[in-house]
């Protein structure tokens, strides 16, 4: 496929692990920010080919993973209903409620459908008009622009059976909670490309002049993930600290504008709980007023009282790089896909995951 | 979750956001997009598509100075390799003789 293929060639991979090993002087931790970029550096084994050079540490980068508890098991309160129909992204279903999961919901009421798109999810609400549909919007800044667009469609269409579980999350100001953590150890950041697509790449300058870190903008194939660390390793040797683009087939300085204007027209930003990290003061996102009337929270007359989260699962250290999966005792012992503790082992982007599947798999000794 | 993949626009086929669409092509398969977020995009251009909507126009001439880079690197590296080689050959006894 045309801007895939070309950006998985070995050739140029090796090149540019050949660079990065000539470039660093000493072992920088970078870590990256987005789930699609963690599962690539493992798929690819970068992980393992920049071993002394670049300690990869894998960030708060799954939103299925930060989404909180307490939204889960309201999404299967919903579920559980007669009158409902939960849509979901696929990746929400495995994950463990406190009771439950989604999954086992859906088997056992047949009340939740999993779609590719929220637009998806208004069509199922034109055609099953005796019931409520809610889908439950988690996502990045990369998501929040789809969901957005599912109100607007489920407004001019005067759909009364639409509602949104608003669970969207922001990344920069979990970066910030991150590197403002003295003990982070953290000595540059890649930044997530489609995220930075929407939302631009302009506000992270004030970041990299507050924290000293390098960001780099990186996409998701190996080339480009390789130009990305690379990138960040010599403004490392060079002492620099600046924003660059290493994705710049589709990420601009300014973002996507008709995006950034949609999201802002339906949403504002938020203090809002991350699994694992806590409350991230302006981390989320909630709908402005004015589309109140498609809040599912609102319709449903809910509240969302915290819940604890299992006492065994670290994946709180897992989602802010302190520990890495193998580290905790659970991984691959008491906590599998099939039989998981904490999300991070279930969603198709979890850092806990991507080590099940390729780590143990290439019988790497971190993974025993 | 922010997987987004590249299609070609093959047809525009409504241009009123929010419901703007046209049928974008990936490795041969068609499908139906949102297009409200790239109304500059013209057929034939690739778009990278996340949930079923387009989020942005893939610049071609961006993705070729990643290669561009990548052949300079490489010319270097060759220019690197015959420097050693030339030094090498220098320092072997007899090589003057």
């Amino acid at each position: 496929m045309k801007f895939l293929d070309e950006f998985r060639a070995p050739e140029s991979c090796r090149r540019l692990l050949e660079r990065i090993r000539a470039a660093a002087s000493r072992e920088w931790t970078i870590m990256e920010v987005c789930g699609g970029q963690t599962h690539g550096l493992l798929r690819y084994g970068i992980d393992q080919e920049l071993g002394g050079c670049v300690r990869l540490v894998h960030g708060p980068g799954c939103p299925v993973c930060v989404t909180p508890l307490e939204s889960i098991d309201f999404a299967i309160t919903l579920a559980r209903r007669d009158d409902t129909l939960l849509a979901s992204f696929g990746d929400m279903l495995r994950v463990p409620g406190s009771r439950e999961s989604l999954l086992q919901v859906r088997a056992a009421t047949g009340n939740v459908r999993v779609v590719y798109s929220p637009l998806d999810a208004v069509t199922l609400a034109q055609k099953t008009p005796d019931k409520q549909i809610v889908f439950f919007a988690v996502g990045f800044e990369t998501t929040t622009p789809a969901t957005a667009l599912a109100v607007q469609q489920a407004s001019r269409l005067g759909l009364k059976n639409f509602s949104l579980l608003v669970s969207h999350v922001r990344v920069l100001p979990a970066m910030e909670l991150l590197a403002g953590d003295p003990g982070n150890g953290i000595n540059g950041f890649l930044a997530a490309g489609h995220v930075c697509t929407v939302g631009g790449f302009d506000t992270y300058e004030e970041f990299t002049a507050r924290y000293k870190l390098p960001v780099v903008v990186t996409g998701f194939e190996p080339v480009d993930l390789l130009t990305g660390i690379l990138e960040c390793v010599e403004q490392l040797e060079r002492h620099e600290a600046t924003v660059a683009n290493c994705y710049s087939r589709s990420a601009r300085r300014e973002g996507n504008r008709a995006a950034l204007s949609l999201i802002d027209a339906i949403y504002e930003p938020c203090d809002r709980p991350w699994r694992g990290l806590g409350v991230v003061p302006m981390g989320g996102m909630r709908l402005r007023a004015e589309w109140a009337e498609w809040d599912a929270q609102r319709r449903f007359q809910q509240e969302m009282p915290p819940v604890a989260e299992p006492a065994e699962c670290r994946s709180g250290e897992v989602l802010t790089g302190r520990i890495k999966p193998p580290d905790c005792e659970c991984f691959a012992t008491r906590c599998t896909p099939e039989s998981p503790l904490g999300a991070p082992m279930v969603s198709a982007e979890g850092a806990c995951a991507a080590y099940y599947r390729y780590a143990l798999a290439r019988r790497d000794p971190r993974t025993r | 979750m922010c997987l987004a993949i590249p299609g070609c626009v093959i047809q525009w086929n409504e241009t009123d956001s929010p419901f703007a669409s046209a049928v974008v092509e990936f490795a041969g398969v068609r499908r139906e997009v949102n297009m409200a977020l790239v109304p500059e995009a013209r057929e034939g251009d690739y778009v990278l598509v996340h949930a079923g909507v387009a989020i942005s126009c893939i610049d071609p001439e961006e993705a070729r100075k990643v290669f561009e880079t990548l052949h300079e690197l490489a010319l270097a590296d060759e220019k690197a390799h015959a420097e050693a080689a030339e030094a090498d050959r220098d320092e072997e006894p007899g090589a003057n003789a």
